[in-house]
This record gives C-alpha cells, structure tokens and sequence, in this order.
C-alpha cells in the first residue's frame, strides 16, 4: 500500500516535471499575447509599422496567396465534376464550390501560406535581433519591444489575413467556374452563381472572417514568441524559425477545430 | 574622496543573480559617482557582461538591491525604468544597432524616441538630425550618415554605437567590451573617443573590457580640448583616481581599487588581467 502510494508520488512528481517546461512557455505567450493587446490602447503607437507590416504581410503574401485560391478552386471543381456525376448532381457544383472555400479551405490554406512566409519571417527577424542584442538595445534605449515589434506585427497581421483570405475565396471561386462551366460544361453560367451565391448563409460568412482573424492574431504572436525568445546565435535562429511555423500549423488546425466545433452546434 | 559627490549614480549593495546552478553575480557591491570611470576586467563568462545589463534592469537581480541615480530599481516595473534608461547611453558588445535603419536613423533613434515619450508621438526630425550629425562627427563617422550598418566595418559600427550612446548628452554611458575582435589601432581609436566622451562631458562610465591597456588609457590620460589630443596625466596627480578597477570572478568582485593597486596585486587571478613590463 506504502509502496503504491510512494510510486503514485514519483508518477505525479515525473508528470509535473514533464509538463512544467511547456506550461511554463504557454504562460509566458500568454503574457505577452497579453501584453501586445494591452499596447493597443496605450501610447506611443508605431503607425508607421503597422503599415509597413501590412505591406509585407498582406500586400507581399498576394503571389502566393493568389495562384492558391485559384489552384484550389480548380482542384475542388474538378474532383468533385467526377464525384456529383455518380449522383446525377453536377449542378450542385457551384454551393460545394462555396461551402469548401468559405468554410475551411480558404481561411486555413491562407492562413497555413501566411503562418509558413510570415511566421517563420517574424521569428527569424526578432530572432536575429535577439542574438544580436537589438532588443537589449531596444529597451536600453528606453523603448518597449512589445509595443514596437509586436503589436504592431498583431494588428497587420490580424487585418490583412482576412482579407487575403477573401482575395483567394474570389480567386478560387472563378477558378472553379472556369472548370465547370466553360471547359466541363457542368452548369450554366447564371446557374452557377446564383447556386453558390444563395448556399452560402451568414453562419459560413461569418466562420470564413473569424478564422482568418483569429489565425492572424495566432500566427503574429508565435512568430514573435519565438523570435523573442531566440537563444544560441544563428543556430537558434534556425531553430526559432522551424518552432514558429510548425507551432502556428498545429495551433491553426486546432482553433479550426474548436471553431467548426462551435459553429457546428449553431 | 573629495572630488566625489555625495550621491553615487550607480549603487549596488549586496546584489547577486543565479543561472540555474551558476551565480552570474555574487554579493557585489560598489558605487559609481559623477565623473568617475569603473573598467570591470574578468575572464569570459565571470559576470561582466550581465553585472553591466544589472545597472539598467536589462537583467533582474535575485537578491541585494540596484541603485541608478538615486532610485531603487530592483523590483522597478520595466515601463518605469525607460525614463531612467532615456539617461544611459550603453554600448552593445557588436554596436547593437538597428540593421534595418540607416546609420543616421541609428543614432537619431534616442532623440525621437525622448521626443515621442515627451511631446506624445510629435517629432522634431530637423533637431534630431542636427544632433544626431553632430554625434557623428564626435565620432569622425559623418560620411556615414546615410549608409546601413552592413555597409560599413565593424570598427565604425562600435563607433556608430557610441555616437549612439551619446548623443542625448547622458550623464552615465555604459560601454559593453567596446574594443572586443577590433585591431590595436581601431581599438585605440574607440578608447580615444570614449576618453574624449568622459572629458568633454565629464560622464560617468563603466567600461566592460579584457584588454587591461584599455583601463590603463582611461586611468593615465586625460583630453585636452584645446590641443585636442590625449596627453598623460601627472604620476601623483589626483585625477588619476577617478578612474577605478573592478576585477570579477564567477560573479564576484575579487578586486576594487585604483591602477596602482591593482599593479601590486599579489593574487593570482588578478595578475592575469595586468601588463607587467619586461
């Protein structure tokens, strides 16, 4: 019974230890998601940042943001002209078209594009800036990095992901009526609209303009995480890099998850 | 020590940091007055580095307590401490500047950045650049005004830092092994400057260095402004004193006192850091 016991202590101690270091770290993104909030409203604001971020991140994303949603749109209207005529219901096209893109295909493709250029971006550039002691340089000189690195990072990335995300929805939405209407003659081209455009409820707008908003708050905010917290030299660098985009992957299927959770039960 | 006002702008009383299962510091304790220099020798890893980024909170201790200027910084929230830091120029062991912004951006930053904490978010850039020109012609660096750090050698980007550094006019500069990886004739050039720097504005400075001759400059020359060279000071002269040693060993201060004592240091570990002639 003793002996139980003291092995039920060591387990406990061992599972402690275990998850100390990783809650130790969400703790610490959690205070500086905290932080990088709270500096939304507190002076000095950095304009001049949040633009330039949202140039690099929004306005740079677009060639890859662009060929994407066109890809996608085609690769579902194409998959699904073979699938809908075992059905007889190739006019369905255009609603299945809509729901895959506005729902789930848009937001968490945009988003996993924007996570693998702009989070690995964000953390190798705080990250280098670490190592070389530009931060420390940074708060010697009497400036809050939070406030001049990351907010500004939090709210371009933030705005401009859901509207990347609607550039690739349209994209992939023309795409898709490129393939079945004029090259598989599916549908009409008025049917093809009017179809997809009347599947689509305020339920679906709304899951495709959060997701995108919260995967922008998520993306920002790893990346800088982990280029904040930089150690070892251009190694560490590399490694920050990698930790940020496959840590924003795995927390943008997650949140899609929790989301389509959410909606689901609506 | 008459030439020493009564409150110290750096004071550090019993302070000690640990890293895990190393003390970075260890019971240290000094004070740092107006005008006065402190070079803090030491091997690689004995606390130099992180005894310097203590005195403006850049790192925080675990006991004892941190004075800078008068004000009690230990449990100090980092928001309150940028006004205290606005007053510290500091020197990063590479220059740590902004490799994103052109060299007169550098050293224009401080002044924008006391301008937007002043006049909230309204600038003057006209001023800063004026000053931020001047700060680099101190350092003979203006030729380098609209070039990025990459562009230029590793020697001016020191030099760059600490026109950096100084450029506010602080009254305490703070320079991290500012002739580290540098060749004996630009690291003479750095010392020169920051030399000049102490007694143009009478500053006070804490030098991190290895390289004991850079301590020796600073405790046996003075700048003379007119002749606007370095020229020694007198053996017996007391402002030979002003300029003080610190050497550190796995976080602690194992010696404190002047370029002579440190001269006739029997210990060791001490004699290491000095140049004894042939």
């Amino acid at each position: 019974m003793l002996a139980s016991s003291h092995e039920g202590e060591a387990g406990g101690s061992y599972l402690l230890r275990f998850l100390k270091a990783p809650l130790a770290s969400f703790q610490d993104f959690l205070f500086l998601a905290g932080r990088a909030f709270g500096n939304i409203l507190r002076s000095p604001h950095y304009y001049d940042d949040v633009f330039l971020q949202m140039d690099l991140i929004g306005v740079g994303s677009l060639p890859i943001v662009v060929p994407t949603g066109a890809l996608s749109g085609a690769i579902i209207a194409l998959q699904m002209s073979r699938a809908l005529s075992t059905y007889g219901a190739n006019s369905e096209v255009g609603p299945i078209v809509a729901l895959t893109l506005v729902r789930e295909l848009g937001p968490v493709l945009t988003a996993l594009l924007v996570a693998g250029r702009n989070a690995s971006g964000i953390a190798s550039e705080l990250g280098s800036m670490q190592v070389t002691e530009q931060i420390d340089a940074m708060r010697a000189l009497g400036t809050d990095p939070v406030q001049k690195l990351v907010t500004p990072r939090l709210l371009a990335t933030a705005t401009m992901l859901p509207c990347l995300t609607v550039i690739a929805d349209a994209i992939g939405w023309i795409a898709a009526y490129l393939i079945a209407v004029p090259l598989l003659h599916l549908v009409s081209s008025g049917y093809y609209w009017s179809s997809s455009w009347r599947a689509l409820v305020p339920n679906d707008l709304a899951q495709g303009l959060i997701k995108p908003l919260l995967f922008g708050i998520i993306i920002s905010l790893v990346g800088c995480y982990y280029g904040l917290r930089t150690t070892g030299g251009t190694q560490g660098v590399g490694r920050a890099t990698t930790q940020a985009v496959v840590s924003a992957s795995i927390w943008i299927f997650f949140v899609t998850f929790l989301i389509d959770k959410i909606f689901v039960n609506l | 020590m008459p030439d020493s006002p009564p409150s110290p702008m750096v004071e550090f009383e019993a302070v000690s940091l640990r890293f895990e299962d190393t003390w970075a510091l260890h019971d240290v304790s000094f004070k740092l007055h107006a005008g006065q220099t402190h070079v803090i020798l030491g091997a690689a890893g004995s606390g130099k580095t992180t005894l310097l980024k203590a005195v403006i909170g850049l790192v925080r201790v675990d006991r004892g307590s941190v004075k800078l200027f008068g004000e009690d910084i230990t449990a100090m929230s980092e928001h309150d401490l940028y006004p205290l830091r606005g007053r510290t120029g500091v020197l990063f062991q590479e220059g740590g500047l902004f490799d994103s912004l052109q060299v007169g951006d550098n050293v224009e930053y401080p002044l924008l950045n006391r301008q937007i904490g002043e006049h909230n978010n309204k600038t003057d850039s006209s001023s800063a650049e004026t000053q931020a020109r001047e700060a680099l012609r101190f350092v003979e660096l203006e030729q380098t005004f609209d070039k990025f750090p990459s562009e230029v050698s590793g020697g001016m980007r020191r030099r760059v830092g600490i026109a950096r550094a100084i450029v506010t006019e602080p009254p305490l500069v703070l320079y991290d092994s500012p002739t580290a990886g540098l060749d004996p004739i630009t690291a003479n050039t750095i010392m020169a400057l920051i030399l000049k720097e102490r007694d143009v504005r009478n500053t006070a400075s804490l030098i991190v260095t290895h390289r004991y001759q850079d301590g020796e400059l600073m405790a046996d020359f003075r700048y003379d402004p007119e002749r606007q060279e370095l020229v020694r000071l007198p053996q017996d002269g007391g402002s030979r004193h002003r300029t003080r040693f610190i050497v550190m060993k796995q976080g602690e201060i194992v010696f404190f006192g002047t370029r002579d004592e440190l001269a006739a240091s029997s210990d060791q570990y001490v004699k290491r850091f000095v140049r004894h002639e042939e």
